[in-house]
């Protein structure tokens, strides 16, 4: 059993339980035990350094320092907007000590900048990849459009995770589950994010014209790793459809759900049922949808060299 | 006992405005050995050099020192006076108290004090100088120029029409250049090709140019006047003198599909192939990566179908060594592939294109015939969206200078299309309109009003694809940064200049200097803008920035006066500033204990084995000897040589020594 | 970040920022790429690239129309602008301080009310329970907006999904989170 830290975040044990559930589940299956930091706080999200700077700064601080103490190297977060403050967060602290230490003294806590903050695909490629394709029994045999969104990529200077325009991770990992993984170009166009109740037309509208390119390549399916995307995608459906005047019921599937799905996890354990946008998939794909073309190996710390 | 001139200039007030030039005069005017000191306000003026050669025959003086800016400018002036006085030049030293001490302090009394200290350590050196006579080397009449574009065909031109040889080396299988790909040339839309085939015709046929294509220039030894340069041949498969370049073996190839470098990859060519039809040389090379028979062992077609029998396949690389005494780098330059883009979908959509491509389309002997048709599916688009500055002026992704000469190819390429295409639209996205030249700023006008091209001032965003259109998302900064979007059936990005692939390597082999950017570096921006650091080797055209036609020719014509103007004296006279190794007769002696070491490290492999003998004609030992005609006076060897036994003219150890005592022991 | 402190002067506004963020105001050459690619451009009073000219003048007149300005409160942060700036210029971070900026001074446009009041409900779930307790987050936020009815259609069905945690999660170490909250709330006022 390999153990790695793991920090949930809020949404994780709200709105997005099931892509909690997915992420233990997959866990599960290749002998990985997520530990937990224990007493973790909200990172603070899009409102923290919207209003303050020093919060903004604390509250991942807090998180990070917590994992320290416990002696854990490696702290998985799902969550894209948590994986991308955290990252910011440790960057910004690495790069100014007297900053670093005025936050130490605000949270009352020592701080070292020790831990490795992973996404949950820098999570997957370092611990279950290797030995996937052995472990899938029911391909994802979908067309899926991988929807990356802003945080998990972005700012590559500072995040430095595949490349910032057209990823190709996702897609990787989606072929290696089954999948195929379609070329489209609103992979790393904004969903909205935060504004989803404080604007909700703006969401709709962002939200709107990725689920149009996607449906228009023929996706049957979006993948994402984010619950702010997810819940844009799927929850706010109604509005999409609103905007678009359209019917668009294609599914927004996790990463770890598809994978999960794929290594044989029935649906329920993964929290498929939970989803507002009714998870089906047609029985026969119709038309031929134009397939990106992945490279094989797509490293997950690179940049567009790759 | 010395008789020194000290001469202080106040540069106009570049020296004067911080540090008391009469100060400077009468203190070091005081100092042991020196007989006459004065300041005068522009030294190298006509009246200032009188005053200096005058005080040379008044007073005697055997040494001089002048107190003002840099030595590399005025040096040689002064020496010169100093000569023209009857002085031996070498005996005048210059003392920079300008860079090295009035423009970086401010006005104050440690500031002269510094001055005078600057001028006292140049007071003890000439001390120490000796009269030195200057070398005399012989040169050798012949021009090498590296590269065949228009740059090199007009530098080999005007040198050879001067009534030099020329020797022409071009790594292509055709002399032409970027020019030759061209389709209509601004500001006047004349015609590429009707205007350089006739100049390419001229250098193959001119009595003084040798002429070698596919060719590269393997090293560079030797200096100015006397170069020695070897040229490897790469092997073209070919009997070039029975070729008569009738083309069938070219037909016959069954390898065809190859995509075509000229045309920018828009068509294909056969394995055996002339570049295009108005090649100079006009016969085919085999290009080996990708001929069957160097592949398989098996075909051997056009072998077959020649007429002449001209096919060589066991043909070698010749190496071949010509003497030369200038060269002109004139290599031109290349276009940045723009994937570094990835949000612009170059390499990913077909119809987002280069310019080089663009000019292809729109070249009457392209791959349409000069009809603008787009490369995914041969319609003609409606809409182009050009896209200038794709990578220059772009510290984050691309280069951070402004390439020049695509704001007025975007504007022709504009004109051109809506000459082809009346009912098309094309839209520039643009930040700035660089349109200084001659005729330039009205051409750009045309394109905007005559031909209605719609310029949006920004740069765009993103490029995709959506049902077989290219969305193109910019924003109009000069409307609130709107965003704005357009549907094109093309889009050509006009991609950096950049330094050509291989200059870096180039400039190594002939020991020229090069700027952050690969671009050869000239001696000085404003007055040596065609020479090199390196004495005797040129720049033309594009090889040193970015540059368009008129440029390239201007620069290249410059480079053939200089080299002309080499080659109008038979003999060289070249500083004496080179490293000695001591000698002491009789019966020859030298510190040198023969180690050789400084061999190793000399750079321009300037020194020699001098074997010693006795009288019998024994040789007894074997000492360094230094080629006076090698040597650059670098030092290198001097600061190596564990005995000391290497002194550099002008520079001894005990010169130096001198000076720094001097400060020491104020 | 240090930016040089002697190199500019120290009451200009881009001054100011520029040792605030670290963002030099005068690289950007208004290209407009980041307006091109921001995905609420076309809501935005001054779209990216205009609110860095707007700086670039430095005029009182138009930094008050920025604090009062709608777009710094639209930003969502995605960061696209950055990505893609030429000079790479953080935009981003420059949106979070204009908004400090622009709240402290109690400039905040009335319109972003909602945004803001979103932002507040947030913060303050996470300094009574450490995390967003979301149900309590919607609850306040509808309070402080009046939004009464907004989004109650979908709120049954995301409570039977299990999306919507009736109880929130109070972390032990609230009290220790309060304080992080105060000490910078007094370090505020100290200065
Ligand atoms: C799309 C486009 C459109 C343009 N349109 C215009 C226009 O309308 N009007 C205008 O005035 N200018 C135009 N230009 C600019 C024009 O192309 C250049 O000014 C011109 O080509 C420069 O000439 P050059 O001889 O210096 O370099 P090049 O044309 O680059 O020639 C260099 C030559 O040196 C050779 N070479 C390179 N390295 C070596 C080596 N190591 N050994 C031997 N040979 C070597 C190359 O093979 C080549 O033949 C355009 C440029 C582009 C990219
Ligand atoms: S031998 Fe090579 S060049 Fe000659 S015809 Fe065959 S493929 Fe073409
Ligand atoms: S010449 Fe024009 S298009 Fe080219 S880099 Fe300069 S400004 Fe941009
Ligand atoms: S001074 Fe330089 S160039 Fe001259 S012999 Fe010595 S090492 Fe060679
Ligand atoms: S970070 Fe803000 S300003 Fe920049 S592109 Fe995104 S929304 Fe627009
Ligand atoms: S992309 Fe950068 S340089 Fe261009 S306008 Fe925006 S901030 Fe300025």
């Amino acid at each position: 059993m390999i153990k790695v830290g793991f920090y949930p975040g809020c949404s994780m044990k709200g709105g997005a339980q099931e892509y909690q559930e997915s992420v233990s589940a997959l866990a599960k299956v290749f002998d990985i035990e997520l530990v937990e930091i224990p007493d973790w706080n909200c990172c603070g999200a899009t409102a923290a350094h919207n209003m303050s700077k020093e919060l903004s700064l604390s509250l991942p601080a807090r998180i990070m320092a917590l994992a320290e103490k416990e002696g854990i190297t490696d702290i998985v977060v799902p969550c894209a907007a948590c994986y991308n403050r955290l990252s910011l967060v440790k960057h910004e602290m690495a790069g100014d000590p007297s900053l670093s230490s005025k936050i130490a003294s605000i949270i009352d806590m020592k701080y070292e900048g020790t831990t490795q903050i992973l996404n949950i695909i820098q999570f997957i490629d370092k611990y279950i990849t290797d030995r996937l394709e052995e472990k899938v029994v029911k391909p994802f045999d979908y067309k899926s459009a991988c929807y990356y969104g802003c945080l998990l990529v972005r700012p590559h200077s500072v995040l430095k995770f595949d490349r910032v325009e057209d990823p190709q991770s996702m897609d990787v990992l989606v072929k290696k589950a089954g999948g195929k993984a379609i070329d489209w170009a609103f992979k790393t166009e904004c969903c909205g994010a935060g504004m989803s109740v404080s604007r909700t037309d703006t969401v709709a509208r962002l939200s709107g014209n990725i689920m149009k390119d996607a449906v228009d390549r023929q996706a049957e399916v979006v993948v994402v790793a984010c619950p702010m995307c997810h819940s844009n995608l799927d929850m706010r459906r109604p509005e999409i459809n609103k905007f678009l005047g359209e019917k668009i019921d294609i599914p927004v599937l996790y990463i770890s759900q598809v994978l999960g799905l794929a290594v044989g996890l029935d649906p329920k354990t993964l929290g498929l049922n939970r989803h507002m946008t009714e998870v089906k998939f047609p029985a026969k794909p119709v038309i031929e949808a134009p397939v990106a073309e992945v490279p094989k190996k797509v490293s997950t710390t690179q940049n567009m060299e790759a | 006992m010395s008789r020194i001139g000290v001469f202080v200039c106040h540069c106009g007030e570049n020296i004067s405005a911080t540090v008391n030039c009469e100060k400077v005069a009468k203190i070091t005017g005081e100092l042991k050995g020196v007989e006459f000191a004065t300041d005068y306000k522009y030294m190298c003026s006509d009246p200032g050099q009188t005053l200096i050669k005058e005080a040379i025959k008044e007073h005697k003086l055997d040494g001089v020192v002048v107190a003002a800016c840099s030595p590399r400018m005025h040096e040689p002036t002064f020496r010169k006076a100093c000569a023209e006085a009857g002085l031996n030049p070498f005996l005048c030293e210059m003392s920079n108290i300008r860079e090295h001490c009035s423009w970086v302090h401010p006005k104050d009394d440690l500031t002269t004090e510094k001055a005078q200290d600057l001028v006292r350590v140049m007071v003890e050196k000439v001390k120490k100088n000796k009269a030195l006579n200057s070398i005399k080397v012989p040169v050798t009449k012949t021009a090498l120029v590296i590269g065949g574009g228009i740059a090199g065909i007009q530098a080999a031109l005007d040198i050879a029409n001067c009534g030099h040889k020329v020797v022409m080396v071009e790594r292509q299988p055709s002399i032409g250049g970027h020019m030759s790909q061209l389709s209509e040339t601004f500001p006047t839309l004349d015609c590429s090709q009707c205007i350089l085939t006739p100049r390419m015709v001229e250098v193959a046929q001119h009595p003084n140019i040798t002429l070698y294509t596919y060719a590269e220039v393997e090293s560079v030894d030797g200096f100015i006047g006397n170069f020695n340069v070897k040229i490897r041949k790469k092997s073209k498969s070919l009997d070039e003198d029975l070729c008569t370049g009738c083309g069938l073996c070219t037909t016959k190839c069954p390898q065809k599909k190859i995509p075509n470098e000229f045309e920018r990859g828009l068509g294909m060519r056969p394995a055996i192939y002339v570049p295009f039809p108005q090649a100079v040389p006009n016969k085919p090379v085999i290009d080996r990566e990708n001929c069957t028979y160097y592949i398989k062992g098996k075909c051997k077609v056009c072998e077959i179908v020649c007429p002449t029998k001209a096919i060589r396949f066991d043909q070698e690389d010749e190496i071949i060594e010509v003497p030369v005494g200038a060269i002109v780098m004139a290599t031109g330059f290349d276009v940045l592939k723009p994937d570094f883009f990835p949000e612009y979908g170059y390499g990913k959509y077909k119809d987002v294109i280069d310019g080089l491509a663009f000019e292809r389309l729109a070249s009457a002997s392209g791959p349409t015939q000069g009809e603008i048709r787009r490369p995914s599916d041969g319609q003609i688009p409606k809409k182009i969206v050009f896209v200038a500055c794709a990578g220059s002026r772009d510290p984050a992704k691309g280069i951070e200078y402004c390439s020049k000469i695509c704001c007025m190819y975007t504007a022709k390429h504009a004109m051109l299309y809506k000459h082809k295409v009346h009912d098309g639209i094309p839209y520039v996205f643009y930040m700035d309109i660089r349109a200084g030249g001659k005729n330039y700023e009205e051409f750009v006008r045309r394109a905007i009003v005559e031909d209605e091209t719609q310029y949006i001032r920004g740069r765009i965003s993103t490029i995709y694809e959506k049902n077989g259109k290219l969305i193109v998302k910019g924003a109009d900064t000069l409307m609130g940064a709107m965003p704005v979007e357009i549907e094109a059936d093309m889009v050509v990005l006009a991609t950096a200049g950049v330094a050509n692939h291989g200059a870096e390597e180039l400039a190594q082999t002939v020991h020229i200097s090069y700027d952050p950017y690969k671009f050869f570096a000239e001696a000085h921006p404003k007055l040596k803008p065609v020479e090199t650091n390196t004495a005797g080797i040129f720049l033309a055209g594009a090889c040193q920035a970015p540059k368009d036609i008129p440029e390239s020719v201007a620069a290249a014509s410059g480079a053939a006066v200089k080299v002309a103007a080499l080659f109008s004296q038979d003999e060289l006279t070249r500083d004496p500033l080179v490293a000695v190794v001591s000698r002491q007769a009789p019966p020859v002696y030298s510190q040198c204990v023969g180690c050789f070491l400084c061999q190793s490290v000399c750079p321009y492999q300037a020194i020699e084995r001098e074997e010693i003998k006795n009288r019998n004609g024994e040789v007894i030992k074997t000492l360094a000897r230094v080629n006076e005609g090698l040597c650059q006076g670098c030092g290198t060897c001097v600061a190596l040589c564990r005995t000391k036994a290497i002194d550099i003219h002008g520079y001894s150890n005990q010169q130096v020594y001198t000076e720094v005592m001097a400060l020491l022991n104020d | 970040m240090s930016a040089s402190h002697e190199s500019h002067h120290p009451l200009t506004l881009s001054g100011e920022i520029r040792l605030d963020t670290g963002v030099i105001i005068n690289k950007c050459y208004q290209c407009g790429k980041c307006s091109a690619g921001c995905p609420v451009a076309e809501e935005m009073d001054y779209p990216p690239s205009l609110v860095m000219r707007m700086l670039q003048t430095d005029d009182p007149k138009q930094y008050e129309k920025l604090l009062k300005s709608m777009s710094i409160w639209l930003c969502i942060s995605c960061e696209m602008c950055l990505t893609r700036c030429p000079m790479e210029i953080d935009i981003p971070t420059l949106m979070d301080n204009l908004r400090q900026r622009s709240y402290k001074a109690k400039k905040t446009n009335p319109q972003a009310r909602k945004i803001i009041a979103f932002h507040k409900s947030f913060l303050d779930s996470i300094n009574y329970t450490g995390r967003l307790y979301e149900m309590g987050l919607i609850v306040d936020y509808k309070m402080r907006t009046g939004a009464m009815m907004q989004d109650v259609a979908i709120a049954p069905k995301m409570f039977v999904k299990g999306k919507l945690n009736p109880v929130p999660e109070v972390i032990k170490g609230r009290k220790k989170i309060a304080a992080i909250f105060n000490r910078i709330q007094n370090n505020k006022e100290g200065k």
